[in-house]
């Protein structure tokens, strides 16, 4: 039966209709309004809640080390000594490779998939991107370790420190697993994810606006730069902090490749470890509650930092917004 | 010349992304048999065989847990973002946070699971993992909701409203019934994604290579068995890993693949 067939309302003894309505009555609403309000509040509760929780949880650690964590390079669990430095270091680090290395990627793939192929084939390379997008990334994390890390082992760094050696940033023993390979792999995953965001926003921009560019003599690089970029900038920015995100808080794919060593080296083939890394491979080993403590204000580090980004994106963008004047 | 970067630049992507599917396929077939669908984790890495059926179980019911958790709270948020709430401070307070937490890395989400249930009551459980894994979802569920209610034409609310229908009775009478096939879409996109993942699962449910009946202690499942046996010097292990990170590709590719088919067939407005 239809939930909206007319309803003939109840009648009185003198055939007069009467005020209250039938089903859930007069609590229909009101139910309806509490449930759908608790959910929310449920929502914003949840990260209030995460963050007591990992304060509390990170008390030991807290109190034993205070703010030197944050710059302190020991890592001495014998000692009970430990410092965040080197794992803050191998995040940063690792973040900007791949961010360098996987935006300008990213964009002009978008930029492929959007002006430069016919739509048949930018559909199915676009639905592959897509797919790609949604492989797990601890699949990542294999074949970083079982394929892209011996390669790098074996070709690139040798490569690398032979021609470039000069350079700090290429030194350290060739072993595969280390900063760079950190890097190549975060920047293989977040590709994806930038990619479809930039393609969509991309694909918004108002042909008329184009093809005017396009009447007037602009070049295809003209036109993204000038018109494309500029229409969908507050999307692309949102694309490129998704990506910084994601390659923020990746896990497997960095635990798998990392080497995990708590050292810090301007080099990047020395092994490193960062944030994510740490907690995941030490995490099922630490007996000692100083060191779980120690783990947990790790995360309670990467926990602040997300936020700060995510708040910054925000408020960015609506700044962007509010100066481009489009809403995308 | 733009056109010559951005082919060189299409193809290096697409090369290494098919390189990764080849190798999966290549390393994990040789995994796949009978065994490796009936039997249990092998727990001694001395003798042949072993499977990973009880780790495809212990996925399920995690995920189902998350599933019951996640998604009708999410969609309660997001019916009250789309519907009640709209624009004033508070929807627009919940929609940032709820930006905020579907960013926060899922690693992070497994120490609050751990800090909340495993931690107070002094074990590891299935229960635990599904909690982190439906906190995960709660925030995705809740967008998708509002976006794909969002879509629904003002039109049809308007209707129900003028035929007398009390709000609860437009909403999920009418436009959710309108959106069902989006919501559905959503949900199952939401469920695929939480189910491939392992950090939150690390030391929540932890893993186990015994049949699991209940969640209530460690539970056996795909992902963090793939985790420790990849990482492991045995061959034997490696092996039956590359076989589950198979099976997972091919689920996840797979569900995502008639989730966007359902999609597109179930338009109906």
């Amino acid at each position: 039966m239809s939930t909206l067939e007319a309803e003939v309302p109840p009648t009185g003894p003198r055939g007069v209709a009467k005020a209250t309505p039938r089903g859930l009555g007069r609590f229909g609403d009101p139910v309806f309004r509490a449930v759908v309000r608790i959910s929310a509040v449920i929502v914003a509760a949840l990260v209030v809640a995460i963050l007591v929780a990992l304060v509390l949880d990170s008390r030991a650690s807290l109190q034993a080390f205070g703010l030197h964590f944050l710059w302190s390079k020991t890592w001495d669990p014998t000692q009970h000594r430990f410092g965040a430095l080197a794992a803050i270091y191998g995040t940063v680090v690792s973040t900007v490779i791949a961010m360098v290395v996987a935006t300008p990627l990213a964009l002009v793939i978008a930029l492929l998939l959007v002006e430069l192929l016919p739509p048949s084939v930018s559909r199915v390379i676009g639905t592959a991107i897509e797919l790609l997008a949604a492989i797990p990334s601890i699949i990542y994390g294999m074949w970083g370790l079982f394929v892209l890390a011996p390669f790098m082992a074996a070709h690139v760094e040798p490569w690398l420190g032979t021609h470039l050696g000069f350079i700090p940033i290429f030194s350290g023993p060739p072993a595969g697993l280390g900063m760079l390979t950190v890097g190549m792999i975060l920047a293989l995953m977040i590709l994806p994810f930038i990619t479809a965001v930039a393609r969509d926003v991309l694909r918004m921009v108002p042909a008329v606006i184009k093809e005017a560019s396009y009447g007037m003599g602009s070049t295809t690089w003209e036109v993204t730069r000038k018109v494309s970029l500029r229409y969908g900038l507050q999307g692309v920015i949102g694309a490129v902090f998704l990506g910084l995100g994601r390659a923020l808080g990746e896990t497997m794919a960095v635990a798998f490749v990392a080497g995990q060593v708590m050292e810090v080296h301007a080099g990047w083939f020395w092994p490193m470890s960062t944030i994510t890394s740490t907690v995941a491979n030490s995490f099922g080993e630490a007996s000692d509650k100083l060191l779980l403590s120690t783990l947990i204000e790790l995360g309670l580090i990467l926990f602040v930092i997300t936020v700060i980004i995510q708040l910054v994106a925000h408020f960015w963008l609506r700044r962007v917004r509010a100066s481009v004047g489009v809403h995308l | 010349m733009l056109k010559v970067v951005a082919w060189v630049a299409a193809s290096i992507g697409i090369v290494l992304l098919a390189l990764i599917l080849y190798t999966v396929v290549a390393r994990g077939l040789s995994a796949w048999s009978l065994s490796f669908f009936t039997q249990p984790t092998p727990a001694d890495p001395m003798r042949k065989g072993g499977g990973v059926a009880n780790a495809v179980l212990g996925t399920l019911m995690i995920t189902g847990f998350a599933a019951g958790l996640g998604i009708p709270a999410g969609f309660l948020a997001g019916v009250y973002l789309a519907e009640i709430g709209r624009t004033n401070r508070w929807a627009t307070t919940v929609r940032l946070v709820a930006n905020v937490l579907v960013g926060v890395p899922s690693i992070i989400i497994g120490i609050f699971a751990y800090a909340l249930l495993v931690k107070p009551l002094g074990h590891f459980s299935g229960y635990a993992g599904g909690f982190a894994l439906g906190v995960i979802m709660l925030p995705v569920m809740a967008r998708t909701a509002e976006d794909i209610l969002n879509l629904v034409p003002n039109e049809l609310r308007e209707s129900a409203l003028a035929l007398g229908a009390p709000r609860w009775r437009a909403t999920f009478g009418v436009v959710v019934r309108a959106a069902r096939s989006g919501l559905v879409t959503g949900a199952l996109l939401a469920l695929v994604r939480v189910s491939g993942e392992t950090a939150p699962l690390l030391f929540t449910a932890l893993n186990s290579p015994f049949w699991t009946k209940n969640l209530g202690g460690p539970t056996p499942n795909l992902t963090v068995t793939i985790f420790n046996f990849a990482l492991s010097p045995f061959k034997n292990w490696q092996e039956i890993a590359w076989g589950a990170a198979l099976l997972i590709i091919v689920a996840v590719l797979g569900l995502n693949i008639v989730a966007r088919l359902l999609f597109e067939r179930g338009k109906e407005w």
